[in-house]
């Protein structure tokens, strides 16, 4: 068995990366993940990568843009203001249609905000956050081994799907060591090449485009119906969660992320005190697993979603509850971490006990 | 921030689930930088905590912030070469260890936090001293490996000055 090492979450994303066969790196310094830029500055020679400080994150993103093109693996982080920064070439490579990993290690805001945790980016990284019609695949880990997973499955969900695919973070997950086991390298010969519309010279065969305009709309309307017609396909083979002492529960805690490790504290404490408490936890943000969340939900006492903002997914979980529960919310924000004690007293009052 | 990885580290080859998160905001700039170290049993859920079993304070600030977050029953471990004021709680126990003055005396000022890892063991038994020796030669290699010896030098002075 591989060796378990103890790491960083943002170096961990950065090894996870190299092993699943990226070898380029575009990225710009913000505070909280600047270790993961570091870690690839250092690692990306060792292993015949390229490593690049941008000026920007605008200039950052278009690297990654024109990487991508090529079909090659390539990845980027940044936090949530840098992120808000890249949205323009998100759009285009969205419409482009170009695989690549983008790491959001989400910090206060909005604004220039703070550098602590925080999960104030769901909707811009589920919804869209650029213009037009798009929607990225969104992973969030809850652990540091999970982002390792989650880092090697996002490239390959972006080749697949010719998608950018987003890993959203925060700075617990960022920040904190964990014991993890890495996979293997892959293999470079054996990654997607993407030889049927990469940009790799065009050299004795027929030229290949890739766009993200066109000034016909009934040509772009095709191009929208094809992006469409790919996210129903995500959606219905890509939903990820995980369901944890569910079986028997009255109340289900929805969290994801970094709150939906500490509300496993907040379910074990409840169910000391004898109150039937379960979690649900997306995997993918998006696609949101709304059916099986709605399932579950059927004659529950009460639905708790937890959040590092101010309800941001708790959308998503009434559009999946509709009226099967009652449903409340409990938030930090700011920045502002909350410990399992302050989630169980907020449950506590809501259940009048 | 070193003595928690060691510790982590240390509970990770007894086959234990641990996590190590830093303060990494304006403590980090110059305030009472600290860690927060979960060794457990099972898997750890909140890699925070409003309350710790453990709570080491290597200077007056930190005694001041965190002294009231030990868990009724639990350990506060003072770094007395620094620290000149008293704690207030009576319902934990408290470790006084002159870090600063044994490692000095050690002929390396640096290995303070060694001294207080050891009497945290000692007085814990969290790990035992062979992982923390093991995490210890894990995490000083290359260059840095000529100081495994002061480093466990000064645990085992720790762990005495603690009993």
């Amino acid at each position: 068995m591989a060796e378990r090492v103890l790491v960083k979450g943002t170096e961990a994303i950065g090894e996870a990366a190299i092993r699943a066969g990226c070898r380029l790196f575009f990225g710009y310094p913000i505070t909280p993940q600047n270790e993961l830029p570091e870690y690839m500055s250092k690692r990306m020679p060792e292993v015949g990568g390229t490593f690049l400080q941008t000026e920007s994150e605008v200039a950052t993103i278009n690297m990654v843009y024109g990487a991508a093109c090529t079909g090659t693996r390539v990845m980027t982080s940044t936090s949530s203001p840098g992120f808000s920064l890249m949205q323009e070439g998100i759009s285009y490579m969205a419409c482009a249609q170009l695989p690549a990993v983008l790491v959001n290690v989400v910090r206060g805001g909005p604004g220039l905000g703070d550098i602590q945790p925080s999960q104030g980016d769901y909707w811009q990284a589920t919804k869209g956050g650029g213009h037009g019609d798009y929607k990225l695949i969104v992973l969030a880990p809850s652990t540091v081994q999970e982002a390792v997973d989650l880092t090697v499955l996002a490239f390959d969900l972006a080749d697949k799907y010719r998608t950018p695919v987003v890993i959203i973070a925060d700075g617990v997950i960022g920040q904190m060591m964990e014991p993890v086991t890495f996979p293997e390298f892959r293999n470079l010969n054996t990654l997607p090449k993407h030889d049927d519309w990469a940009l790799t010279g065009a050299n004795g065969r027929e030229k290949h485009i890739v766009v993200s305009f066109d000034i016909d709309p009934h040509v772009l309307e095709k191009m929208n119906l094809e992006i469409v017609e790919k996210l129903r396909k995500i959606e219905a083979n890509e939903k990820r969660w995980e369901e944890y002492k569910l079986e028997d529960a009255e109340i289900v805690i929805t969290a994801f992320g970094t709150v939906g490790r500490i509300a496993k504290s907040v379910v074990e404490q409840a169910r000391k005190e004898g109150i039937k408490a379960g979690l649900f936890r997306p995997i993918t943000l998006w696609p949101f697993p709304y059916e099986r969340l709605e399932e579950i939900s059927k004659g529950k006492k009460l639905i708790l979603d937890v959040e590092m903002n101010m309800g941001q997914m708790l959308e998503d979980v009434k559009l999946a509850v509709k009226d099967h529960a009652r449903i409340e919310f409990y938030g930090r924000m700011g920045g502002v971490v909350p410990t399992p004690d302050e989630i169980f007293e907020a449950l506590k009052k809501f259940l009048n006990v | 921030m070193l003595m928690g990885q060691i510790l982590s580290l240390a509970g990770m080859f007894e086959g234990k689930h641990v996590t190590w998160m830093p303060s990494y905001g304006p403590e980090m700039r110059g305030g009472t930088a600290n860690c927060t170290v979960v060794v457990s049993d099972e898997e750890v859920a909140s890699p925070v905590t409003s309350q710790a079993e453990v709570i080491v304070a290597m200077n007056i600030p930190s005694l001041l912030k965190f002294e009231k977050a030990v868990t009724p029953g639990g350990y506060l471990f003072i770094n007395q070469s620094v620290v000149d004021r008293e704690p207030t709680r009576i319902d934990i126990n408290i470790v006084k260890v002159p870090c600063n003055d044994i490692a000095d005396a050690l002929g390396n000022l640096k290995v303070a936090n060694m001294v207080m890892l050891g009497a945290v063991v000692e007085k814990t038994k969290v790990v035992s001293l062979d992982s923390i020796f093991m995490a210890l030669e894990k995490k000083l290699t290359g260059g840095k490996a000529s100081l495994i010896e002061v480093n466990k030098e000064a645990i085992k002075k720790g762990m005495e000055a603690a009993k």
